[in-house]
């Protein structure tokens, strides 16, 4: 019964063009414990990808070399990363008994919903990626998250993935139940001295906690050069070397943590060729990154949710400056407030000026920017006159939008109507 | 001491072109910036060194680190809101130089404290569990640790016209009889959520839960605490500058108008 009311709900909403979660709704309204039923006959188990930054990216190159390895794999494509938004995902894939077919599932889950999802369905494996400030509406306080993930490890039946530089999710291992087995992925120490890139150091302290000694089951990041990488499993192990369609030092650690996620969840059936083969294949998710060619020049979208997040993007993007446009919304998916921009550093914008500051908090974003005497040309709140704006003026060069969740995935309305792109949800089935 | 940051002039030519020659130091002290800067909070110390190059003053910032020896001879203090960790890492240093603090305070030097300091400075902080943890008494105010947060944004009515800003904070505060407030709730929750009070004045020290930060986009505010620490430190008035506060009062005003009408 709840099945098919909840088909029914979905197709409503698509009719509606109404948001993914909204059949999700239905079904748990009607059958509470939906979710375990589905998600119980999995031989290959439920893996629960979460942490502050790139589990969009992350879940999705985990996905790509599984099913490289000819396994049938369930995920929530739809970038609603919550419960709701797994049921709904799950809906147009289930038999009418209500039952998943497939070998296993990898969930994207925000912190909070992860702990509410193992609820309900324990978790075989987890992969935590890290910790930082996000939607500071929900997660108060950093100690706050690094808590949800510690009880989510605790949750876990099979094995947890951590991330060996990151304190706040390596330290979790203590929490991890016996018999569960743990595994780390991390960069390699000959380029420790880049972690920065990675973490905001301004809420952590120093402390007496020393990270574990990796052994061969870790992964560890070893790049070659800007694009070229291997991820290293001990001296003798190589995955790669390999470069992704994604940039930066953000995608090679999501990349790392993937790779060795797979291995863990594989064994002795990983294989190196492969996961190189799916991961040199995976394009960035929607706004992260993502290359979009507009009238013959590439425009690229840079999806922007935390100081951690911006500071990576601006230092992977700063070595290769174009033209400019920042769009910064605070509706409840962008978190409602604007002052983590304050703990983002723009002076490498300085050369070249930010040609549009767009949003609700267009305003607020121009004077961040005159803070760090970043030349601001226009502000057009609108969104969709700042883009046609920003297109029109600057229409022989690359380009590079800066923004939040809910202008992203305006701006990306308007830009798949203007060139003929894939419309959200529709990524999964590429 | 190794934390002493002299501010250049060289990236202030686009503003006003006002004159190089620098019309006096002005030492601009930040307590706590790892432990008690969250939210932006460091803005607030961006916003008014900036603003003290714009108007031609030259600001020396300071960081002040638990264990190290306090600058008495501070012109303006800023404080910041912090996680529980981190305000357990300061209150032994806040404490060994509440002393200072309060000499300061009472020879009228500018300070002003955001969130968990603006706590650490009223009377005492009492959990939800009922331990009494004892402030520096510096503001007449004393807060009650809660289980419900008061989360969003924030438009003031004060002397220096509307604020705006964003809260968050589980402490509710009163105000002790006669302590004045530093706004009046237009749109949000302030000390407590009931009296529409927000924030402490004593003096010229000034305690808020606005994050924001609510420096930069709340210019009028920010000069007046400069035109005390520039009077403070120079012992002649603040001659301001020409700030081009644009995009600050159309932040401010949009805000305003979506939360308060
Ligand atoms: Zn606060």
């Amino acid at each position: 019964m709840a099945v098919a009311a909840g088909k029914m709900a979905r197709v409503a909403s698509r009719m509606r063009g109404g948001g993914s979660a909204m059949p999700g709704l239905v079904v748990e309204k009607l059958d509470p414990r939906f979710l375990s039923h589905a998600l119980a006959d999995l031989a290959g188990g439920v893996v629960v990808v979460t942490g502050t930054n790139g589990k969009t990216t992350t879940t999705k190159m985990l996905v790509a070399i599984l099913r490289e390895h000819g396994l049938t794999v369930f995920t929530n494509p739809t970038g609603s990363n919550f419960t709701r938004g797994v049921i709904s995902a799950m809906l147009s894939e289930l038999s009418l008994s209500g039952r998943l077919k497939a070998d296993l599932a990898v969930l994207e889950l925000d912190e909070a919903h992860a702990l509410k999802f193992a609820a309900e369905v324990r978790p075989t494996h987890s992969l935590l990626l890290n910790v930082a400030r996000d939607q500071l509406d929900r997660f108060a306080e950093i100690d706050h998250t690094a808590r949800l993930l510690g009880e989510l490890a605790a949750q876990t039946t099979t094995g947890v993935v951590l991330n060996l530089n990151d304190s706040f999710v390596s330290r979790i291992a203590g929490r991890v139940p016996d018999g569960v087995l743990v595994t780390y992925f991390g960069v390699d120490p000959s380029i420790a001295d880049r972690l920065p890139e990675l973490q905001e150091a301004d809420v952590r302290f120093e402390d007496d906690f020393t990270p574990p000694e990796p052994t061969d089951a870790d992964g560890l990041l070893k790049p070659h050069d800007e694009r070229s990488f291997e991820v290293r499993f001990g001296a003798a192990d190589q995955v790669g070397p390999m470069v992704l369609n994604q940039r930066g030092l953000a995608a090679m650690i999501n990349a790392t943590a993937a790779t060795s996620t797979a291995r863990a969840l594989l064994g002795s059936e990983f294989r190196n060729a492969t996961a190189v083969a799916a991961l040199e294949r995976v394009q960035p998710p929607f706004g992260r990154g993502e290359i979009i060619n507009a009238d013959g020049q590439p425009l690229e979208l840079v999806l922007v949710k935390n100081p951690a997040g911006f500071t990576v993007a601006l230092s992977t993007y700063g070595n290769t400056p174009v033209t400019t446009m920042v769009a910064i919304n605070d509706d409840y998916a962008d978190g409602r407030d604007v002052s983590w921009l304050y703990d983002v550093s723009f002076e490498s914008l300085q050369g070249r000026g930010v040609a549009l500051t767009s949003g609700v908090r267009a305003y607020d974003m121009a004077l961040r920017l005159q803070y760090d005497d970043v030349a601001v040309a226009q502000v057009e709140p609108d969104l969709e006159a700042a883009l046609e704006r920003f297109l029109a003026t600057y229409k022989n060069e690359p380009k590079r939008i800066f923004c939040t969740y809910t202008a992203m995935m305006a701006l990306r309305r308007n830009l798949a109507g203007r060139y003929g792109l894939p419309n959200f949800g529709e990524e999964a089935r590429l | 001491m190794s934390n002493h940051q002299s501010v250049s002039h060289q990236s202030v030519s686009h503003q006003t072109g006002g004159p190089l020659v620098s019309k006096g130091q002005i030492k601009v002290v930040h307590i706590y910036p790892r432990e008690m800067s969250i939210y932006g909070d460091l803005g607030n110390t961006r916003a008014l060194a900036s603003r003290l190059r714009w108007h031609g003053y030259e600001p020396l910032v300071h960081q002040h680190h638990p264990g190290n020896d306090f600058p008495a001879d501070a012109h303006l203090v800023l404080g910041g809101g912090g996680q529980d960790s981190g305000q357990a890492r300061v209150e032994n240093d806040l404490a060994r130089n509440s002393e200072v603090l309060r000499v300061l305070a009472a020879d009228g030097a500018p300070m002003l404290m955001i969130c968990g300091m603006y706590q650490l400075f009223g009377n005492a902080f009492i959990t939800i569990e009922g331990e009494r943890l004892p402030g520096i008494g510096i503001l007449d105010v004393t807060t009650q640790g809660n289980a419900r947060r008061m989360i969003g944004p924030v438009v003031l009515e004060t002397v220096y016209g509307d604020v705006v800003g964003y809260e968050n904070h589980s402490g509710s505060t009163e105000l002790g009889a006669g302590q004045r407030p530093f706004g009046r709730v237009r749109s949000g929750m302030g000390n407590n959520g009931t009296d529409r009070t927000e924030g402490a004045v004593t003096g010229n020290v000034f305690g808020s839960y606005l994050h924001g930060p609510v420096l930069p986009a709340n210019p009028a505010f920010a000069d007046a605490l400069i035109k005390l620490a520039v009077e403070r430190a120079l012992g002649e008035p603040f001659v301001p500058g020409q700030i081009d506060d644009v995009f600050a009062n159309q932040a401010r005003t949009r805000q305003v108008r979506r939360l308060a009408g």
